[in-house]
């Protein structure tokens, strides 16, 4: 914050414009899902795609007018940023093990399996996609 | 909980740092919660991706109560802001107010929340049916936790803040309750969108 | 370090000066507020004193005492085990026959014990909580009462543990690292009760850690005496700091994943199970991605003990003080980058065990580093060979030889062989041993004359050290060849293995054993020096080993409050020893 002696000003318009924006946004990550519902389009990458990409700018808004981490010192951002590298990292350790099914000579059959039988039961209209066709 | 009977040490009101003793140990809490978040999350995304399999399940999550609450929780969190802008100017009686709206935002939010996963456990979906499920519920519940408790010490919070004591603490509480809401802002697409 | 901003700033309610501009203050200036300047009010019961205080002080030494006692029982299941490899099938005195069950529950409740019960609260709890306010010149932590409930937590973890061995069942005995399925299936492991209390155990504690790193942090960042700078706190204070980052940092992985283990092993969920779409080698990623800084973490603490008694004992400045901070930081980022050593054969990807390969042999360079800066710091001195001196120098001996095998290790070829054999055993107790023991004598020796007041007996201190760094070696170089040689590890009677029975290797195992007896008999005379010395050591003065640090300008042992004398303000680095403007060669940080 500026100078701590300053009265504070009220921001709280501010922060009822910063509410509706992430309200908007929230809607905006819901109309691809309900689209594809609607129309029976196989679309899921575009409404992933844009969820995650409305998630991050929710997050942000959040973080910048909500927490005023902008405003923070700077070594609180970093701290987070670090934090969330760290299991950038161990993702990227894990992934090729847990992610993956088969590697350089080696496959996890058991996990295979579990795959192929859950697609064998989607196509064979067990519970998946009902209302297609 | 009272914090005039309490003698404060000298140390806890020390700010070498020019960040409230307060706010700098919520700011580190928050680092703490990021990993054990990421965990659980990670995790699930990697099973997610490698199991092609489980959107068949994910099928049966309720996008529209996942919304509802996403719209409890942005709106808690805007309550959350308020009270701090109501503390900033020293109004202890408002910023209790606004703290109470979140607190309902709060309980609101584990009212649905039960509701949905009664419905979903009578539906035969439960934590052991299926391991989408399994992460499904340990998620959640591990978010859930985080609103209860987040409650609870608003409420204590707040019942300090209307008699105009440790205002400070008002900001605090929202900074974790923002990162709460961060959360279910990522888990919201995670559970409720990628089908 | 600018400071205008207090919390005095946003809102506070509770009565002093709102304007006060400078976070760095003076008890005396502070009237009725702090109220730990008042010093007259009545002492309270003994029970209220002892049990339910919130001074940092206190809980150090309840961290101290829980971890010593959760010590004899880590020694006592060591004692029981070995007994059994030594003479597989004979009735071990004090326990009698110990059958496969229980042998697999006392090797899990050693290792998991002596780390998460002994080195984390002695090194981390017990002399972050006595020394951090102490050495930063401050009244107490900024959170008393959240201190005491970590504390508080931490017992309750111990209770539960202890609790778990005498349920149906018996204790867990899936090792301390608790691989699924093993872990995850009562009907494999056996201990349907035992199992899920240990994960809960374990679970508590990281909690109780959690609340502590985070109270220590904050009473670091924020409440420095007047005067200390950033490069101006003593190395112990920042590893203890570095440390319980690393801990924070680490840690979070596992709690979820605890709880994901804890519904597999209580409802049947089906995270490590491969035939329900999980996956068992997540829970190793999720353990290592935590273990292995979790060595670091115990690790930076016994450097830093070691950094603050080589510096009073050779009388001279820490070697090169911004490099160790540096390599610390560098050592505890790196660590996030190595974990998958401990998988090279649980079937991870060839090319990741490459990529872990480099890094950890790249990470052996910074260790390696502060050791030099340890040997340089000595070097040219004026070495006092007192005991928590011979300590920190065993110390830095000791360590080396774990270090130097983890090389060995680490190179993925070589542990195809190695892995899971007593090698293993070796390099990690040449690592934790000097870590959770040594380092812990030479603290305990170091701080025990501001502690209690009193010193304790120097001669009886040297005897303990000799045997005990005697008998450790002698344990521990016998378990290398036994490794060397292919002995696997997690065997209950070696009778059943001809080819591990062959020349001698019996013979190794018996020394090992014996050589464990001497070691924890040798403990009694620790012990005994340790508790008469409390009450009939020769009194100590106020700085008995002439150091700069603060805690040693106030009284011993400090008052509730701490300085009685106001808190002190700081003028200088903590290592200047032997300065030549000064006739005393020791120049006290906050002296003017
Ligand atoms: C900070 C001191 C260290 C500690 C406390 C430590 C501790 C440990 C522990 C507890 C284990 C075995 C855990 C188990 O399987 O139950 C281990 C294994 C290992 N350590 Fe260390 N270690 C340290 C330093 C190092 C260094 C410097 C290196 C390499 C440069 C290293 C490389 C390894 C490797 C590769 C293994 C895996 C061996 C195997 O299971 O096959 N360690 N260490
Ligand atoms: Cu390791």
């Amino acid at each position: 914050m500026s100078d701590p002696h300053a009265p504070h000003a009220d921001h709280s318009k501010h922060y009822i414009k910063i509410w509706i924006a992430l309200l908007v946004l929230l809607m905006v990550s819901l109309v691809p899902a309900i689209i594809a519902q609607q129309l029976h389009l196989n679309i899921t990458g575009i409404v992933v795609v844009t969820a995650f990409a409305v998630a991050f700018i929710k997050a942000y808004l959040v973080i910048k007018h909500f927490m005023h981490l902008t405003i923070e010192k700077k070594y609180v951002g970093f701290l987070f940023l670090t934090m969330l590298a760290f299991m950038l990292v161990f993702v990227g350790g894990v992934s090729p093990d847990v992610m993956k099914h088969e590697g350089q000579r080696w496959t996890n059959d058991a996990a295979k399996k579990v795959v192929d039988e859950g697609m064998k039961a989607e196509k064979a209209g067990g519970h998946g996609e009902p209302e297609k066709h | 909980m009272s914090s005039s009977a309490f003698p404060r040490p000298i140390a806890t009101t020390r700010s070498a740092t020019g960040i409230s003793t307060g706010k700098l140990a919520v700011w580190w809490l928050i680092a703490s919660e990021i990993v054990i978040f990421g965990g659980v999350l990670g995790s699930y995304i990697m099973h997610r991706i490698g199991h092609p399999e489980w959107a068949s399940q994910a099928e049966h999550t309720n996008t529209w109560l996942g919304a509802f609450n996403t719209i409890v929780l942005l709106s808690s969190s805007l309550s959350a802001v308020l009270a701090h802008n109501a503390a900033e100017m020293k109004d202890g009686k408002k910023a209790a107010k606004f703290l109470w709206f979140t607190i309902l935002g709060a309980a609101t939010f584990l009212v649905v929340k039960s509701f949905e996963w009664t419905h979903e456990i009578n539906a035969g979906l439960t934590i052991t049916s299926h391991t989408f499920w399994s992460f499904y519920y340990t998620a959640a519940g591990i978010h859930g936790l985080h609103v209860l408790v987040g409650g609870i010490i608003m409420a204590v919070i707040a019942v300090d803040a209307a008699k105009g004591k440790d205002l400070q603490r008002v900001e605090a509480v929202g900074l974790y309750w923002h990162f709460v809401d961060i959360v279910w802002i990522f888990l919201f697409p995670l559970l409720y969108i990628s089908k | 370090m600018s400071s205008t901003a207090t919390d005095t700033a946003h809102g506070d309610g509770h009565g002093h000066d709102a304007h006060a501009p400078s976070g760095w203050d003076d008890p005396h200036g502070h009237g009725g507020h702090g109220a730990h300047d008042a010093h007259g009010h009545a002492e309270p019961h003994w029970l209220i004193k002892y049990f339910w205080s919130t001074d940092h002080k206190i809980i150090g030494m309840q961290y101290l005492f829980t971890g010593m006692f959760m010590a004899l029982i880590g020694g006592f299941a060591v004692y029981v085990f070995r007994m059994q490899l030594a003479f597989p099938g004979m009735s071990v005195p004090f326990y009698g026959r110990v059958t496969a069950t229980d042998y697999n529950a006392l090797v899990t409740t050693h290792g998991s014990v002596m780390i998460f019960w002994v080195a984390m609260p002695v090194l981390i709890a017990a002399l972050g909580n006595y020394l951090i306010p102490l050495m930063i010149g401050c009244d107490d932590m900024v959170f008393p009462r959240l201190n005491r409930l970590s504390y508080q937590l931490f017992l309750i973890s111990a209770i539960v543990l202890i609790y778990s061995f005498f349920v149906d069942g018996g204790a867990f005995g899936g090792a301390w690292t608790a691989y699924p399925p093993l872990s995850a299936k009562a009907e494999y492991n056996l201990t349907p009760t035992g199992a899920p209390l240990w994960l809960f155990a374990v679970a508590l504690e990281f909690a109780a850690f959690l609340l502590g790193g985070i109270n220590f942090v904050t009473t670091v960042m924020n409440s420095r005496a007047k005067g200390m700078k950033m490069f101006d706190v003593p190395i112990v204070v920042w590893m203890i700091i570095i440390a319980s980052i690393l801990f924070m940092a680490s840690v979070g992985p596992l709690i979820a994943g605890a709880v994901m283990l804890m519904f597999d092993q209580t409802i049947g969920t089906g995270f490590f199970d491969p035939n329900k779409g999980g996956d068992p080698v997540l829970w190793q990623h999720l353990f290592w991605f935590f273990g292995h800084p979790e060595v670091y973490v115990v690790l930076l603490p016994a450097m830093g003990i070691v950094a603050e008694v080589i510096t009073t004992f050779s009388r001279k400045k820490l070697f090169a003080y911004k490099s160790v901070l540096y390599t610390a930081v560098g050592t505890g980022g790196l660590s996030f980058f190595v974990w998958a050593h401990h998988q090279f054969i649980a079937g991870i990807d060839p090319r990741m065990a490459n990529i872990f390969s480099v890094t950890t042999l790249l990470i052996s360079i910074p260790v390696a580093e502060m050791v030099f800066v340890y040997i340089a710091t000595l070097f040219g001195g004026s070495i006092r060979l007192t005991t928590p001196m011979l300590w920190a120098l065993a110390f830095i001996a000791e360590f080396l030889l774990g270090g130097v095998t983890g090389i060995f290790l680490g190179a993925s070829g070589a542990d195809i062989y190695f892995h899971d054999t007593y090698f293993v055993i070796a390099h990690f107790h040449y690592t934790f041993f000097p870590i959770a023991f040594i380092a812990s004598f030479a603290a305990l020796t170091y701080w025990f004359p501001k502690m209690f007041g009193r010193y304790m007996n120097d001669t009886w201190g040297k005897v303990h050290f000799w045997i005990s760094i005697i008998s450790f070696n002698c344990i521990f170089i016998p378990l290398f060849l036994l490794g060397a040689r292919g002995d696997h590890r997690r065997i209950y009677d070696y009778t059943h293995f001809p080819d591990l029975m062959k020349s001698g290797m019996q013979d190794l195992r018996i020394l090992a054993t014996l050589s464990l007896v001497v070691l924890l008999v040798t403990q009694v005379i620790f012990l005994v020096n340790f508790f008469y010395s409390m009450v009939k050591g020769k009194k100590a003065e106020q700085n008995p080993w002439k150091a700069n640090t603060l805690e040693w300008q106030c009284p011993s042992p400090p008052p509730h409050g701490n300085f009685p004398d106001g808190l002190p303000t700081v003028h200088r680095g903590p290592y200047e020893f032997s300065h030549p403007d000064r006739q005393e060669d020791y120049w006290p940080q906050n002296a003017s």
